[in-house]
Parts: C-alpha cells; structure tokens; sequence
C-alpha cells in the first residue's frame, strides 16, 4: 500500500507484480466438469453403499466383482478426489499467503490426494478381483 | 494466514460523547469511526447527537451538519451528494454505500454507525486510501483498443451492441463493491476486485475494441479473476444497482468459450 515507507514501486507496478499467469481456466473448468461427474456418480456410490450393509465380505466381493458396479466405483474416487483437491487448493490459495508455506500446503494437498484416491482405488479392485 | 484479529493499533476504542444539541426536538445518534495519523492513539467511536429537525434527510446531510455545526475535525470525502461521483463511499450500519443516497430514516437501528469502507488503509476518519483500487482500475486499460486506421468520423457501433454496455458504463469507481469482497479483503494485492473486473467486462464486451483477446490473457490468471467465488456481497453494496458477479461471470465465460 502506499503508506508502507520500504516499498518504492509506483502502485501500477505493485498491482503489475509479476504478470499474468496466463493460467487458471484450466483449473475453473475442470472444478465445474468434476461437479457435473460427481451428481451421477456420488448418487450411484450410495446406491451400492446401501446394496453393501448387513452383507458379508464374500457377498461384498461378488457385489464389487461386477465389472460396472467396479468400474464405477473407480470412476467416483477419480472424480471426488480429483474435485477435492481443486477445491482445497482454492481454500489454501484464498488463505495462505507465506510463499513458502503455500506452495508446500498445494504440494502436500496434491499428495494427500493421490494417497487417499490410490489407496481407495487399490481397495476396490483387490475386492473386485478377490484376491 | 489470513489475519482475523486487528493488529493492536488498529483497536476501537470507545470515544468522545459530544454535546446533544439545546432545543432540539427530534434528533439521532450518530456514531462514528475517527482516527487520526498525527496523535499515535488507536481508532475511537465518537458519539454525536444531530438535530434532524435542522439537517437534510440524508446520512451526507448528517456528517456535513456535525462538521458545520459540532465538531470541524471530522474528516470526509463528498462531492456531488447525487451519488454520481462516488467520493462519499463509507460503511453506514455494517454495509458499504454512498452517504448521499443513504436515508438515514432506513436505518433500523438507534444509532447510525459509520465505518470508513473496510479493509484498506485509512488516511484519517472517514477517507481510505485508494491508491491500490485505482492502480488496479489503470491496470485495465480502460479505454479503447484498436488496431484498425482511425475512420474519419467515430467508430460505429450497432444499437444492438451498445445495449450491451448498460449495466457495466453506469460505475462511479466509488470502491462500495470491490471492498466488501472478502475475497478482497485476503489478497486485495493480486485480484483486481469486482468493480476493475466489471471495468475491464466493460471493455471486452465493447464491440469496437479490437483487442478482446488481449484483455482476457492480461486477465487469465488464478488470482487476478479466478479469487472470485460468486460470493455476490459486490452485488448487494453497489449504490448503483450494477451487478459485477454477473460481469465476472461473463469474463470466466469468454476464457472457457475460447478453449472449450
């Protein structure tokens, strides 16, 4: 701002900063394509989440066995992790402004993420798959 | 982070109770955010008692009636008290407007409470320091771009396309929207804020600018445009009925047609 004594810049230069990041569209377009996924697929996961109570792990597998309800499944965690970690980056970018902390916090964000989608994509296909 | 308490100097304190005027038979409380960079003090809350019965109806006509009449020191911008120029932006009873359209008889509550518009820098009292907001408007270009020889007369435009325009050339820059934007409140140095985002709308949509394209590079970015959530508080302050959420909207609109 322009009480602050350190910085000389002109306040063009200051609103100028660094320039245009010629990016951001991407990250807009795929947040509204993933909510789009997510209507079917999310009222599809309850259906087999319902279809799974009281059941055991046998009837579990023969329920995930079947290549739709599996590949379903798989298709939910993509588009529900993938959302997930556009929108916490939009949290941590409106938030957290140290410059070191905020590329960490996007990074653990974006690892966090692969973990989890990973780990729920492991788990589906080894019951799917009954090994 | 984001800093949610106020920095120690920037406190409110309880301030002075001014004199409540002999004679008067219907008067209002007014209480108002004062501060000054010469004493060293934090921000206080002066109460001031205005007698209506002697001032206009508007909450313009109350401030310049204390000044005239009470207390000289407080410090305001206005100008045209037609909500034209927008010099007299201030928070009045917790939402940003203009002094001069504001009727005091719309306040609900007792006391009229004035706040100087939140979030920037503060020259003294009532008047912010801009100078950012107005930087990040010349940021923009606001003007026309054009790479075609200069016709004769004017550059022609349709009836059709200058329809477009309305509700995007009716702003007065007065700051009411981009500074109720919590979006600008946390990064007000990297996003340009509702009211230079509806500016530069107002020239991509503009059908003899010939450099739309440009525009929308300048302002592909994650923070320039895209800190905007749609909260829509721009919407609610502006004193002119305009709608910047919808013209941002548009620009987020034109960077997806020109991909998808």
């Amino acid at each position: 701002m322009s009480g602050n004594g350190k910085d000389m810049r002109t306040p063009l230069g200051r609103v100028a900063g660094l320039g245009s990041a010629h990016s951001g569209t991407g990250h807009f377009w795929w947040q509204r394509l993933t909510a789009v996924a997510n209507v079917p697929l999310t009222i599809a996961f309850v259906v087999i989440l319902v279809s799974l109570f009281g059941r055991n792990q046998a009837a579990a597998q023969q329920i995930l066995g079947t290549p739709v309800v599996a590949i379903i499944m798989l298709l939910f965690i993509a588009s529900i992790t993938y959302h997930m970690r556009l929108g916490m980056q939009v949290v941590i970018e409106d938030y957290v402004h140290g410059e070191i902390i905020r590329p960490l916090l996007i990074m653990a964000n974006t690892f966090f993420t692969i973990a989890v989608g990973l780990a729920a994509g492991y788990g589906i296909l080894k019951l799917s798959f009954g090994v | 982070m984001v800093q949610l308490n106020l920095p120690k100097n920037s406190k409110v304190t309880e301030g002075r109770t001014w004199a409540y005027p002999t004679g008067a038979r219907d008067v209002r409380e007014y209480k108002i955010y004062r501060w000054s960079p010469d004493d060293g003090k934090n921000p206080r809350i002066d109460t001031y008692y205005v007698d209506c019965g002697d001032c206009g109806p508007m909450v313009l006509d109350a401030l310049i009636w204390i000044k005239n009449n009470i207390d000289p020191t407080l410090t305001f911008r206005r100008s045209c008290r037609e909500g034209v120029c927008g010099s007299c932006a201030m928070n009045i009873d917790g939402s940003n407007t203009l002094a001069c359209t504001k009727h005091a008889g719309d306040v609900s509550s007792s006391a009229v409470k004035i706040y100087p518009l939140p979030h920037q820098p503060v020259v003294k009292d009532l008047v912010p320091d801009l100078t950012n907001f107005y930087a990040q408007y010349a940021s923009i270009e606001p003007w026309l771009h054009t790479k075609s020889p200069t016709p004769e007369k004017e550059w022609k435009q349709s009836h059709e396309d200058r329809v477009k325009l309305d509700g995007l050339y009716e702003c007065i820059l007065c700051a009411c929207c981009s500074t109720s934007c919590p979006s600008y409140w946390w990064n007000s140095e990297r996003f340009l804020g509702p009211a230079a985002l509806l500016q530069a709308s107002r020239w991509i949509d503009d059908s003899r600018d010939e450099e739309k394209g440009e525009r929308l590079d300048k302002l592909e970015d994650p923070f320039r445009l895209y800190r905007c959530h749609t909260i829509m508080n721009c919407a609610k302050a502006c004193p002119k009925g305009l709608n910047p959420a919808k013209a941002i909207a548009g620009i987020k609109r034109k960077m997806v047609d020109r991909q998808v």
